[in-house]
């Protein structure tokens, strides 16, 4: 009660009326069709909804008149798994720097009109209207292989010292959630901004220190066996992250990538 | 899960990785950097006149003689180069097609958020800076395509930028050069694994210092013939 007389002293029109809104949304029945944009409006829309629930609305709408749900992909809808992402008005997770179950609806205004669209890559091909098969993802971390830790009862903390820095910057690299807008934001649908975070969060670690050079030319083959482009540097994909993950990961990756062909290891076939 | 991908074509899988591509850039580009600083500082000889800008060019074909057969260094950093533009445009077109093939299919809407003109402009932009060294080599190499072509190096070059035409070319060549650098210095650090997030504001500030400096080295020339102070 009290938040919802906060927000109506803040913007009266908001909450007597809620917003509304032209929504133009990739429709594609199963992979073998081809899709297109389809319009639908949507009404009364609180400023205080997530996007999906924005989108809930919409395909209840749907549902109610009889007609396919637009499918899209969502899980915890708390920012931490992963699974949302969709192409909004041609931002990776639209115009805020999260994820799209995030990303409220006071990002936008009444009238506004909003594209949405699934990632685009040869890697991650639309399974239905939003939802695409990232299991590319899953392949490069399989690629990845093992670390060498003994199982078993959890070692004694203090047994394997880890410098500070180096195990904030491996906590930064690790909150890569794998939702893929590097790969949706970048012009080449390059994947190189997941396989950096993923190579410099064991990288950096003394765990992770065995398999290292292996880990990076196997995952780095993948990413490449996946279709997904080259990396030139250009930074969409940093800025796209929900996470933050920085281009540092990428140097990181290539420094690790060179020294180990240097070294001599070579990817598996 | 068993979603079946109708129309999904197996990607070739890549022969060379697109790191190493990416490796084989950043050192071509390396080597025609380090033949631009010279180019550019040898350039500037044409201030100290006439007698002088032709003997620097004569010296260049004469280092080491007598001892050296004539153009030695010259055959030497001419090979250097063709090696560092034939793997620099590989690298690139490989690349190219290979960013090409990871989407098909394009977005309705896009937005660009951190990309810069000079990152975007570096595939179109290489191809016309490529053309133009072309159109350079026949034009004050050899003289070919040049006004005034049988005359001495320093002639050739008056000839050429008396002609605000082919001043023109130059001078938009050169700024794409200059912003082909900007991005070029910048994503090369990046390739060899050089840039760090503490590195990365130095990195770009370098790049861009070290872009806009080259280019106006190379481009206070033809202006100069433009505007009559070297003819």
């Amino acid at each position: 009660m009290t938040a919802s007389m906060q927000s109506s002293v803040g913007n009266p029109a908001a909450e007597k009326r809620g917003m509304n809104l032209t929504l133009r949304i990739w429709r594609q029945k199963d992979p073998s069709v081809k899709g297109k944009m389809v319009t639908y409006k949507v009404t009364d829309i609180s400023p205080d909804m997530s996007f999906l629930e924005m989108l809930d609305v919409l395909n209840e709408q749907l549902i109610m008149q009889g007609d396919d749900p637009v499918a899209f992909d969502h899980d915890c809808r708390e920012g931490i798994c992963g699974m949302c992402g969709l192409m909004i008005n041609g931002q990776a997770h639209g115009p805020q720097q999260t994820t799209t179950c995030q990303l409220h609806m006071r990002s936008f205004k009444d009238g506004d009109s909003i594209d949405i669209e699934p990632w685009r890559a040869t890697a991650f091909p639309v399974i239905k209207d939003l939802a695409v098969d990232r299991r590319a993802f899953d392949r490069i971390i399989q690629a990845g292989g093992y670390i060498s830790v003994p199982t078993g009862t959890a070692p004694e903390a203090h047994a394997t010292p880890v410098p500070k820095a180096d195990s904030d910057a491996a906590f930064d690299a690790a909150t890569c959630i794998g939702c893929g807008a590097c790969v949706a934001a970048c012009p080449n649908a390059s994947s190189m901004l997941f396989t950096a975070a993923k190579v410099t969060h064991l990288g950096l670690l003394p765990q992770g220190q065995p398999e290292r050079d292996d880990r990076v030319v196997n995952m780095v083959a993948q990413q490449d066996r996946e279709g997904f482009g080259g990396c030139t540097n250009i930074g969409e994909c940093s800025a796209a992250c929900p996470k933050g993950i920085s281009m540092e990961t990428i140097s990181r990756l290539n420094h690790d990538l060179l020294g180990a062909l240097r070294a001599g290891a070579r990817p598996k076939s | 899960m068993t979603v079946t991908h109708a129309g999904r074509r197996t990607p070739k899988v890549a022969k060379t990785n697109s790191v190493v591509k990416k490796a084989v850039m950043a050192v071509s580009g390396i080597v025609m950097v380090l033949y631009l600083i010279a180019h550019m500082v040898g350039n500037l000889k044409v201030f100290t006149g006439r007698e002088s800008f032709n003997s620097y060019s004569e010296w260049i074909r004469t280092i080491g003689a007598p001892a050296l057969p004539p153009q030695t260094a010259l055959t030497i950093i001419r090979i250097a180069l063709i090696v560092a533009v034939v793997a620099h445009f590989w690298a690139a077109v490989s690349l190219w097609r290979q960013a090409k093939r990871a989407r098909p299919q394009g977005y309705v809407t896009k937005k660009a958020v951190a990309q810069s003109y000079a990152s975007r402009t570096m595939r179109w932009g290489g191809v016309i800076v490529l053309l133009f060294i072309v159109y350079h080599i026949l034009d004050l190499t050899t003289g070919t395509v040049n006004p005034d072509g049988d005359s001495s190096p320093y002639d050739r070059l008056v000839a050429s930028f008396s002609n605000p035409f082919i001043t023109a070319f130059y001078v938009i060549s050169l700024l794409l050069l200059g912003m082909h650098l900007r991005h070029g210095i910048w994503s090369a650090t990046q390739t060899l694994g050089q840039s760090n997030r503490r590195r990365e504001r130095t990195v770009n500030a370098f790049a861009l210092v070290f872009s806009v400096v080259l280019t106006a080295g190379f481009l206070i020339v033809p202006f100069s013939v433009l505007f009559g102070l070297v003819d």
